[in-house]
């Protein structure tokens, strides 16, 4: 590869996550907090490029450019600078869940679980309500009505869940929480729909069968559609 | 002042591929420039092809990879272009112990402050071996630094609450595993295998144009290898399905082998990993602790990037021999602490 289309592909690298982070784009592949490195990564390798071509044409001019190429390989940088700009895929969704046990063990007991936030419903992550509902035993949410956003998936037995991917660190290690639907009709909603329910705490518990992990039950009064949040990961 | 193998070989190579790149009526510019123009003008039909849920998922993953590693990567080549052109070699004789076999723990136990993950490491040792730092001792921080600095083991003691002993387990296992293959280099290890450091030319350049064009090597080299190998880690996320791996976690030695193996194939960031281990519940803490010590050292993407920076002779025989001393570590550490 010469020096000039170097130049140019690590400007299209440095464009695309640019774009990607000075947007909200960057939210369906990474957690929020890796922004601003990927601005400062963006920027270096526009700079870089800036360099690169300052010094190509300082050179051409000395007149003893001597052309150094890189290997093919580099060739696929462009691959990601495609998969950013053009094709720029959305958040993980009921295909990557359906796939996935869900991943509650991930998240140890804890002893204590502070009071619900204020709120009747109370706005809480469906990790939250999962994990009181499992390792509380519901406790915490006994007598409260509680509000939970996620998208619609299905077991292989047509079972309905309530689902939220969730994040360490990128999309590859996305992992869903899953929350099975009880008490309101659920056959409307096409999987991958964001809806909320409002609802109460209930006792039924089923295994994921593709981990053999706790899945708890909301009782919903109410489930309506709603649209897919900015950030669609937990 | 900066000398390498390619200087020597002469001014006759950059003129060969001048000739050869006389006789084409178009360079790689245009070619370029074509591919853009076609990819924008399919794109709609790009979009449509590539709406089929498998292909999403395959997509967001390979993406995410990359946008994940690449502010690492970045930073390694940055810092690694600061050591190749601002840090003498003087320094570095001064630092290490001039005992080889001594200098290892020392550059091993130095990765803990090279605060990132493996794709920063490798361009980093990268720079150290040009340095004139001996290859053994910098494969040990290669190794070392993505598995045992303060971002790494935080993040596990956050994924393993209440286990205090796992966090030092990961360290220990994982100080062990590159300090012996250090050793292993020593013994066992040729110079042939590593191939000569590519440089690009910097003689009679300032500093500042050496500076830039170690960057632009780095990141051209790194780079292309890193999206193989997020590839490939994309591809066996979405074929490998999670009903295989848990079928075999109740069996104590197979467990083991089968998540040192998942970590090879996953290629997680080890910032990250932790959180992965934590969530495979139905293996024992033995078997988690290999993932997390192979992991960082061995996967597909990292494979990847040492044949572009060390060569393939060299990752060929580096990889599985790593894999397997990780794997014994992980197990012997994992049996006496945990």
């Amino acid at each position: 590869m010469k020096r000039q289309a170097q130049a140019v592909v690590l400007m299209l690298l440095g464009g695309a996550v640019l774009r990607t982070s000075l947007t909200d784009a960057y939210l369906r592949y990474v957690k929020e907090g890796l922004r601003p490195f990927l601005i400062a990564a963006g920027v270096a390798l526009v700079a870089i490029a800036v360099a690169t071509l300052y010094y190509e044409l300082r050179e051409r001019r000395a007149a003893h450019a001597h052309e150094h190429p890189e290997p093919k390989v580099s060739w696929l940088l462009l691959a990601p600078v495609v998969g950013l700009l053009l094709v720029a895929p959305g958040a993980l969704g009921a295909y990557a869940a359906d796939s996935t046990g869900t991943a509650l063990g991930a998240w140890e007991e804890e002893s204590d679980y502070p009071p619900l936030p204020d709120g009747d419903p109370a706005e809480i992550p469906v990790l939250d309500y999962a994990s009181r509902a499992i390792f509380d035993e519901g406790r915490s949410i006994e007598g409260r009505r509680v509000r939970l956003t996620g998208f619609i998936s299905r077991a292989d037995d047509g079972t309905v869940f309530l689902t939220r991917m969730i994040l360490s660190c990128c999309a590859a290690d996305a992992r869903p929480i899953k929350v099975g639907i009880e008490g309101a009709g659920t056959d409307g909603y096409a999987d991958d729909t964001w809806v909320a329910v409002v609802g109460t705490y209930s006792p039924t518990m089923v295994r994921d069968p593709i981990n053999n992990e706790r899945i708890p039950f909301i009782a919903a009064e109410t489930l309506e559609p709603v649209g897919a949040p900015v950030k669609e990961y937990e | 002042m900066l000398v390498d193998a390619e200087t020597e070989t002469g001014p006759g190579a950059p003129e060969t591929v001048h000739r050869r790149r006389d006789r084409l009526p178009f360079g790689g510019l245009e070619v370029l420039a074509a591919g853009l123009i076609v990819i924008l003008v399919a794109r709609p039909w790009l979009t449509d092809a590539l709406a089929a849920p498998w292909l999403q998922r395959w997509t967001v993953v390979f993406v995410s990879v990359i946008v994940q590693a690449l502010p690492f990567l970045v930073f390694g080549v940055v810092l690694s272009a600061v050591i190749a052109v601002f840090v003498p070699p003087s320094f570095f004789a001064r630092v290490l112990p001039r005992n080889d076999a001594l200098a290892v723990p020392v550059a091993g136990a130095a990765g803990a402050v090279l605060p990132g993950c493996e794709c920063a490491s490798v361009p980093v040792a990268g720079a150290f071996i040009r340095r004139g730092v001996t290859p053994a001792a910098a494969l040990a921080f290669l190794l070392s630094a993505p598995a045992i600095n303060p971002i790494v083991l935080i993040s596990t003691a956050v994924a393993f609450p209440g286990r205090p002993d796992f966090v030092a387990a990961r360290f220990g296992a994982s100080l062990l595993a590159a300090v012996v293959m250090g050793w292993l280099w020593l013994r066992l290890g040729r110079a042939d295998w590593l191939k000569p450091p590519a440089r690009p030319h910097t003689e009679g350049d300032s500093k500042a144009a050496a500076f830039w064009a170690s960057c632009r090597h780095d990141i051209m080299h790194a780079g292309g290898f890193l999206v193989v190998g997020g590839a490939a880690a994309a591809t066996l996320n979405a074929v490998v399905p999670e009903r295989w791996i848990t079928a075999v976690a109740d069996r104590p030695v197979l467990s083991v082998v089968v998540l040192a193996l998942l970590a090879v194939v996953l290629s997680i960031c080890s910032e990250a990993d932790a959180f992965v281990a934590a969530s495979l519940t139905q293996f024992s803490l033995t078997a988690r602790l290999a993932f997390l010590v192979v992991g960082p050292m061995v996967d597909i993407k990292l494979v990847a990037m040492q044949t572009g920076v060390f060569g393939k002779s060299f990752a060929a025989r580096f990889a599985p021999a790593t894999f397997v001393v990780a794997v014994a570590s992980a197990a012997i550490v994992g049996t006496v602490v945990l």
